[in-house]
């Protein structure tokens, strides 16, 4: 790598590669839009409010590549994900908050952060293979509802709030924010006041100014990217695949397939306890209503639309689908009604609602689940490999019948 | 063992507060009555296609919403008290919802299952959670996040009335009157039409030409069509006949609670299938027991335990079945590998 970089002739003829492949040019892309998006927007608007937006879209895309390991890579589906992020969510509120003071431990814990998001990933890895140990031996339909069953049963779980451990419907407020590490914002720092400084970006959490949470999701996401695609090229990730085009096959060639499928899913679990960790912090408040069951179909959405099994699809998916659900359709009414009032449609409306269209807000707010099913069900019958189809997925279409059964090509077998 | 232990349970609660028991069982039964009627319809098409028809339960929903403005044709709105002459309007705008209802599912299989009939497992699962979602977001564009009021056609009466001892162990020995139990005649009305329907059902799987090509073909669908089956016609019966049952138990849901919202089917539809899995799915009388079971336990738990715990021990009981008991209590399809 070091040698590649200092030779300049080499470096050319890598690059030319790079840009030849479309995974590396999509990501180069991504890339600058991450990095140029927050002085972008702050100049655009004034405020970092969509600095804000697009660290919560890094949620989302985080979700989308955790699942799409567990659905991508392993074929197995699972509709109860919002339940590991809603365990990692916890994990970090309980023990990073005053709301132990009243639960029966009667004392409040305040761990931090850097050392609960690894110990949200390990729960919710524990979750996952608590729950996949019993369950992954049941077929991929089955093993769906079940998950569904457990996605279902944890918020419950939370919300009802047994021993008065986790706040029920009162959810859990006044969670810590991070702080920089000491190796960086050490005794130099002089108290309080010194605030570790790139240029014009701060870098210390605040529920004020999301900068620093921005850049700690755009690394937490090169990470988790560089991570997945080395399983995914992997002895690992190989015998994902092998168990997801054929398992009896698979466990003919000798891949234990409990433990490929079990880890797969304890890998996804662990993504979404990561993410929750994060979401937990970034909010500071985690009720039992952010995790339903729209949650877990929402990520769905998001891998399925960006192409199952394909990390930059994947991560286009999620911030399509984020953009739509949570920027272009909550603001319709607002742009739709000044868009009317531009055009001179306001003489339309009756003399005391002059602002706003009656009705706008309320039809648009109703979208979201039609908007939902209608990518569901449009992607499968129409592009079951996802807008930015994966490379394999693209050779094993061009060989004939070579992806009879196959979780992504919903549509061979039928030509 | 387990199911041991619970009856004995509810014996001693039986012994402690019979009325208090029989009162409990009625609502369980009630309630039971219709999620058989939804659980059947997951039973028929998965026993068919080996499909998880996850819209299901928006279909059942899909019947309320259908019957209250087909009710509100015949001038019949939510402030409606039951009356003799409305029987008749009843009985025919629950056949006119059950058909409505029946060709909704059609349409709905045409589009989003058949062309992916011989695609992976999943595939169809997915679109199948899509059509749940476009369903539910159909109702919601369409009447909002409200509850509906539905006209209250069935009568108040009680049926039968009688008065029950105090308990033998004498923990209930404060209260001085005898308690009474009630049986309302919406309870009765309830479990007779649904033991109807469910007669009538098996009646036509049983009996009629199309009912055994249902058979052949869940049996195998290649040797059914070779025996000159079609087999894409006795597919869309089944969906017809599930959604039709579902329409009439969303009409019966509602008339009984008087309310219905967009995302009941949600939930329902997933105790349902709890149901459908208990007696063991692709089982028709399978699906009647589940249902009757998971209505009475969902009662005894709301009673005795806490309501708000209701969802979470049923879905415990889904995974508890398929993880234990795959084939359920009567089935004997596998869904394992």
């Amino acid at each position: 790598m070091i040698a590649t970089l200092r030779d300049p002739k080499r470096l050319r003829a890598k690059l030319r590669q790079w840009s030849r492949d479309p995974y590396m040019v999509v990501y180069g892309v991504l890339f600058v839009a991450a990095v140029i998006f927050p002085p972008l927007a702050s100049f655009a608007t004034g405020t970092s409010t969509l600095t804000g937006l697009a660290a919560d879209a890094g949620v989302w895309v985080l979700l989308a590549i955790g699942l799409n390991v567990v659905v991508g890579f392993a074929g197995l589906l699972d509709l109860g994900y919002a339940a590991f992020f809603a365990i990692g969510a916890y994990t970090y509120a309980l023990l990073a908050s005053a709301q132990l003071r009243s639960s029966p431990l009667h004392q409040a814990v305040h761990l931090p952060f850097w050392v609960l998001l690894f110990l949200a990933m390990f729960v919710a890895a524990s979750a996952g293979a608590i729950l996949g140990a019993p369950t992954l031996r049941l077929r991929g339909d089955y093993l769906a509802i079940v998950t569904l069953g457990f996605g279902e049963i944890v918020p419950r779980v939370f919300r009802n709030d047994p021993g008065h451990w986790t706040g029920g419907i009162n959810a859990i407020g006044g969670i810590d924010q991070p702080t920089i590490p000491v190796c960086l914002d050490g005794p130099w720092s002089q108290g309080d006041d010194f605030k570790l400084q790139f240029g014009a970006v701060n870098c210390s959490f605040s529920l004020s100014d999301p900068t620093a949470y921005y850049v700690l999701m755009v690394i937490l996401i090169i990470a988790c990217v560089i991570l997945v695609t080395n399983l995914q090229i992997s002895r690992l990730g190989r015998a994902w695949a092998a168990v997801r085009e054929d398992e009896v096959a698979a466990a003919a060639m000798g891949v234990n397939t409990r433990n490929i499928k079990l880890l797969a899913f304890g890998i996804g679990a662990a993504f979404s306890g990561f993410g929750g960790a994060y979401y937990g912090a970034k909010l500071s408040l985690v009720s039992p209503d952010n995790f339903d069951f729209t949650v877990s179909i929402t990520v769905l959405v998001m891998v399925v639309l960006g192409g199952m099994g394909n990390i930059p699809g994947v991560i286009l998916g999620a911030l399509a689908v984020y953009f739509l659900e949570f920027k272009f359709l909550t603001d319709l009414p607002r742009n739709a009604a000044a868009l009317a009032n531009q055009v001179g449609l306001q003489g339309l409306l009756a003399p005391n609602a002059a602002t706003s269209w009656p009705g706008l807000e309320d039809f648009v707010g109703r979208l979201n689940f039609l908007v939902l099913g209608l990518i569901l069900v449009l992607m499968m019958l129409l592009r079951p490999q996802g807008i930015l189809p994966s490379r394999v997925r693209a050779q094993e279409l061009k060989a004939e019948g070579a992806a009879d059964d196959t979780v992504f090509d919903a549509r061979a077998g039928q030509t | 063992m387990s199911g041991l232990l619970a009856i004995l349970w509810v014996i001693y609660l039986g012994a402690e507060d019979p009325a208090g028991l029989i009162a409990t069982l009625v609502i369980g039964i009630t309630d039971g009555a219709m999620f058989a009627l939804v659980a059947l319809g997951y039973t028929m098409v998965y026993g068919i296609i080996e499909l998880i028809n996850f819209a299901h339960g928006d279909v059942f929903t899909l019947g309320g919403f259908l019957g209250l403005p087909l009710l509100g044709l015949f001038g019949i709105t939510s402030g409606t008290k039951f009356a003799w002459v409305y029987v008749p309007i009843l009985v025919f705008v629950f056949v006119l919802v059950m058909g409505l209802n029946g060709l909704v599912n059609i349409t709905i299989e045409r589009v989003a299952y058949r062309p992916l009939r011989n695609a992976p497992r999943l595939a169809p699962l997915i679109t199948a959670i899509g059509m749940s979602f476009i369903l539910e977001g159909a109702m919601y564009l369409w009447r909002g996040p409200v509850s509906l009021r539905f006209p209250n056609l069935l009568p108040d009466t009680v049926a039968s009335r009688f008065t029950s001892p105090a308990g033998h162990f004498g923990l209930n020995s404060g209260s001085t009157a005898a308690p009474l139990i009630d049986i309302g005649v919406k309870d009765v009305a309830v479990v007779i039409s649904t033991v109807v329907l469910v007669i009538l059902l098996s009646v036509f799987i049983n009996r009629t030409k199309l009912g055994k090509a249902m058979r052949a073909t869940a049996q195998d669908r290649d040797a059914a069509q070779l025996m000159g089956i079609d087999i894409n016609r006795t597919i869309s019966a089944t969906f017809f006949i599930g959604a039709a049952l579902a329409g009439a138990g969303g009409m019966i849901w509602a008339l009984y609670f008087n309310s219905i919202r967009f995302d009941l089917g949600f939930t329902t539809g997933l105790i349902a299938f709890t149901a459908a899995v208990l007696g063991g799915i692709g089982n028709i009388e399978g699906a009647a027991l589940g249902g009757l079971l998971i209505g009475i336990i969902r009662a005894l738990n709301e009673r005795y335990l806490s309501a708000s715990w209701s969802d979470v021990v049923i879905f415990g009981i889904l995974i508890m079945v398929l993880v234990f008991r795959p084939t359920g209590l009567l089935g004997m399809r596998v869904p394992e590998k």
